[in-house]
């Protein structure tokens, strides 16, 4: 049993609630209700390391906090990018915010996709609308030492060609020959001419080998679901596939209560979990 | 005339019928080519075909008085376009045009219907085979219709 | 300093006058002593001084959903279990300042919360709060990241036990591990004695500090007979709890009933009003709450208690996780006895019986795993009886 006593002293302990200040460098539209924000610590100091997967919580003066996946790249720490979809009063208020304003942050929190863990394997990384923003920072990672890979695929579903993210990045990326991009739409207008269908339908095609791939997918939960059910379908052993949960959070270190899935705290078990730890978790109404 | 026989047995729908079946197939198809802008059917036409696509993208589309045409889904490589030839009153529900160069193979619907009523194990492998087609895009458009992406309101 | 070395062994024995120079002897070494009082009808913890702040010959009377302080025939100073308060709210306050930022021509800085805590002594606190404090140790300070606050308000705490020799209406510690005896966790730890003629104290040191408070008191050594009456009193309030949960494959039960109809059962009493959250011990979830001040130059963010039973607590973007009641209570229950094992490797429930006396509408913790495991015992019944 622990005792007050015994307790690590509580003057050397870190204040994980403090939030660290950060100066937003670059802010700027993605699609009709996506941004992104470059950040730069506002002391001068040096940035934050993260690792693919991990996330912030970001404060606006006055407003709240609300926690926004990185989705940089790893590998350069400065500027501190996230990509937010304005859903409430806080992305809102981000969404107001100008270069030279101040945002608090608190992070980096949560597991980390297993980029190190996949090399020799091929990857299949499969998002859905937001989800997009969180598997960035993997496909950066994974083309900063795309040797250690075997085939690479990047499959982005979304709802229409006006919501697809990092427009000119994918395009870019697309001209590559050692990746395999496809994307689709849940609808489309002319002149739309790509993929319409959900980002499920493009599993079954996909060019990997299911024996030796690590899947990674992230977006709304039902399409992770879905997808999922297709890649095991395709015999990609339940073990390699990791997902990306979402919870409400308040702190974003296991204290407040409000991210727990089952006995999981979302913010440090997750969020990015192998699939079997939260199978049963995810079918489970109401949980 | 080129034989089709090798293509039809190409093609992943197909896949597991036996070559005599096949060789009946053969006898309902034709080789088609569509150009980029081309419609393959209109809504309400007579559904006389349907399409094995071997090469190339086909949308599915749905006129909307307020937004124009909508595209529902898109068809590639492997896929089978056209159930509406199996029951009557065998008319198409969407118009479908080719949004990129696509090559299929044509079948008569007329043609196959008679056959699978003469040979009832003929019969029984198509219809199984587009039965797991149907199950699988209903699935698919049920997701669809969740809209899944968009904002709770 | 380590309580369980410490641990003197002697016990001893002291009068009723020296409780009140323990008060006293605690107030000269610095510390602020907070234990049981009376306050609007219920026994609250708040500060106190003398022996009369305590509930002198008050008793507690608890069932599921009621609550009342009677008068005892005699005038024992801790004659009463546990009321609607619990010692979390000095260590891991209802309201706590977290930070401020201010605005000052476009750049913004932070102001640290004071950390000048007050150093607590808690005068009677039961053997199931020892463990709640335990509980709550190893959430705040004994996992990933560790909660400064808390652990700045924990750090000097000196506890003063209280062996219970009667059991609350509601209590069921003895099933829990919990209780009635203190064994570890306390510097001082006494057990009143009420008998025929005689009121004195079994008193015993569980730590260096408590040792040198204890020397400050004018202490006897306690008679075989003393010592063996205060034990076979606090054996018989173990034996004479009305209540007890199971605990052997608690999260296993819970976790493979989470689809029994049963949930839905219990959601038609419940209000979701979250009493039950708010007097549990281990209770920890929080929220924030962020404010300006009328200039808009400063801003403020406060942590504050919250619940899992409010429908807003598991609310993202568009809905809550959890909008059914049953669900909720669901939630509660299997993080409480099951999900609470797989975190932090114990029990998060101490048995005091709090949340089945402050239930509005009665609901009863201990009753709830019975009828989980009568509904599975039904259910084999039915399949045995298919079979022939």
């Amino acid at each position: 049993m622990a005792n007050a006593s015994e307790l690590m002293q509580p003057e050397a302990m870190s204040n994980e609630m403090l939030p660290r200040l950060y100066t937003v460098n670059k802010i700027y539209k993605d699609t009709h209700d996506t941004f992104t924000m470059e950040l730069v610590p506002s002391d001068g100091g040096p940035a934050m390391s993260f690792q693919p997967g991990q996330f912030n919580m970001l404060y606006v003066f006055g407003v709240g906090e609300v926690p926004i996946s990185i989705s940089g790249d790893p590998d350069r720490a400065i500027p501190l990018v996230h990509t937010l979809r304005e859903v409430g009063s806080v992305t809102s208020a981000l969404r107001q915010l100008r270069a030279g304003d101040t945002v608090g942050v608190r992070g980096p929190y949560g597991t980390a996709w297993p980029v190190t863990e996949a090399t020799g394997q091929d990857l299949v990384l499969l998002a859905g609308g937001i989800g997009l923003a969180p598997l960035r920072p993997v496909l950066y990672s994974i083309l900063f030492r795309r040797r250690k890979y075997g085939q690479v695929v990047l499959l982005f579903g979304t709802r229409s060609p006006g919501d697809i993210l990092y427009k000119k990045e994918l395009q870019k990326w697309r001209s590559r020959f050692d990746l395999d991009i496809h994307i689709t739409v849940d609808r489309a207008i002319r002149p739309w001419r790509g993929n319409v269908g959900v980002v499920t339908s493009l599993i079954p095609r996909a060019s990997f080998d299911p024996m030796h791939t690590t899947a990674m997918i992230c977006g709304p939960e039902i399409m992770m679901r879905f997808s999922i059910m297709e890649l095991v379908k395709r015999g990609v052993p339940e073990d390699h596939i990791w997902v990306s949960m979402e919870r409400n959070m308040k702190c974003g270190c296991g204290f407040c209560g409000h991210c727990q899935c089952g006995p999981l705290f979302v913010c440090k078990d997750g969020p990015v979990f192998v699939y079997p730890r939260v199978k049963e978790l995810m079918n489970k109404y109401e949980i | 005339m080129q034989d089709l026989g090798p293509y039809l047995k190409q093609h992943p729908f197909l896949a597991g019928m036996t070559d005599s079946q096949i060789e009946l197939l053969v006898g309902c198809a034709s080789n088609v080519k569509f150009n980029i802008g081309d419609y393959v059917s209109r809504e309400g036409q007579p559904a006389k075909r349907f399409f094995f696509v071997r090469h190339g993208r086909l949308a599915l589309e749905l006129m909307t008085h307020d937004r124009g045409p909508m595209v529902i889904e898109t068809l590639t490589e492997g896929d089978v376009l056209g159930w509406s030839w199996l029951f009557p009153p065998h008319v198409w529900h969407f118009d479908v045009k080719a949004v990129e160069l696509t090559r299929a193979i044509a079948m008569d619907g007329e043609c196959l219907r008679n056959k699978c009523e003469e040979d009832h194990e003929l019969g029984y492998e198509i219809m199984k085979r587009f039965s797991h087609v149907m199950v699988n895009r209903l699935s698919a458009t049920r997701l669809q219709l969740l809209d899944i992406y968009g904002k709770r309101k | 300093m380590d309580r369980d070395a410490s641990a003197s062994g002697a016990q001893f024995r002291i009068s009723t006058e020296q409780i009140q120079t323990l008060l006293d002897v605690l107030r000269n070494h610095g510390y602020e002593t907070v234990g049981p009082t009376v306050r609007e009808g219920v026994i609250t913890y708040g500060p106190i001084s003398s022996c009369e702040d305590l509930p002198v010959g008050w008793t507690d009377e608890q069932e599921a959903g009621k609550y009342r302080l009677l008068r005892r025939n005699d005038n024992a100073l801790f004659g009463y279990v546990v009321g609607p308060h619990t010692w979390k709210k000095f260590v891991y306050p209802p309201r706590q300042l977290l930070w401020r930022m201010h605005k000052n021509n476009g750049t913004q800085t932070l102001e640290h919360a004071p950390e000048d805590f007050p150093r607590y002594a808690f005068f009677g606190v039961r053997a199931c709060e020892i463990q709640a404090l335990a509980v709550q140790d190893k959430v705040f300070t004994g996992s990933e990241y560790q909660d400064r606050y808390y652990a700045l308000r924990r750090k000097d705490n000196f506890i003063v036990a209280v062996n219970c020799t009667e059991p609350g209406g509601t209590c069921f510690c003895a099933s829990m591990g919990s209780g009635p005896r203190a064994t570890r966790g306390y510097d001082l730890a006494i057990t009143e004695i009420v008998r025929a003629d005689e009121h004195f104290f079994v008193i015993e040191s569980g730590s260096e500090r408590g040792g040198e408070i204890l020397a400050e008191l004018d202490a006897q050594p306690a008679t075989e007979e003393e010592l063996s009456y205060a034990a076979r009193r606090v054996e018989r309030a173990a034996q004479q709890m009305g209540r007890k949960i199971d605990t052997s494959d608690l999260k296993e039960l819970l976790y493979r009933n989470s689809e029994n109809r049963h949930w839905e059962k219990v959601a038609k009493r419940c209000l979701t009003c979250s009493n039950c959250t708010m007097v549990c011990p281990t209770c920890f979830c929080s929220t924030v709450e962020d404010t300006t001040d009328l200039t808009g130059n400063s801003a403020e963010r406060v942590r504050r208690w919250d619940s899992c039973f409010t429908l807003d607590f598991s609310y993202i973007h568009g809905g809550a996780v959890r909008p059914s009641e049953h669900t909720r209570y669901r939630h509660w229950i299997t993080h409480k006895l099951a999900s609470w094992q797989d975190q932090f490797d114990m029990l998060g429930c101490v048995g005091c019986g709090r949340c089945i006396t402050w239930c509005p509408v009665g609901i009863d913790i201990t009753e709830e795993i019975q009828s989980l495991r009568d509904s599975e015992a039904r259910q084999e019944m039915d399949v045995a009886g298919a079979k022939e």
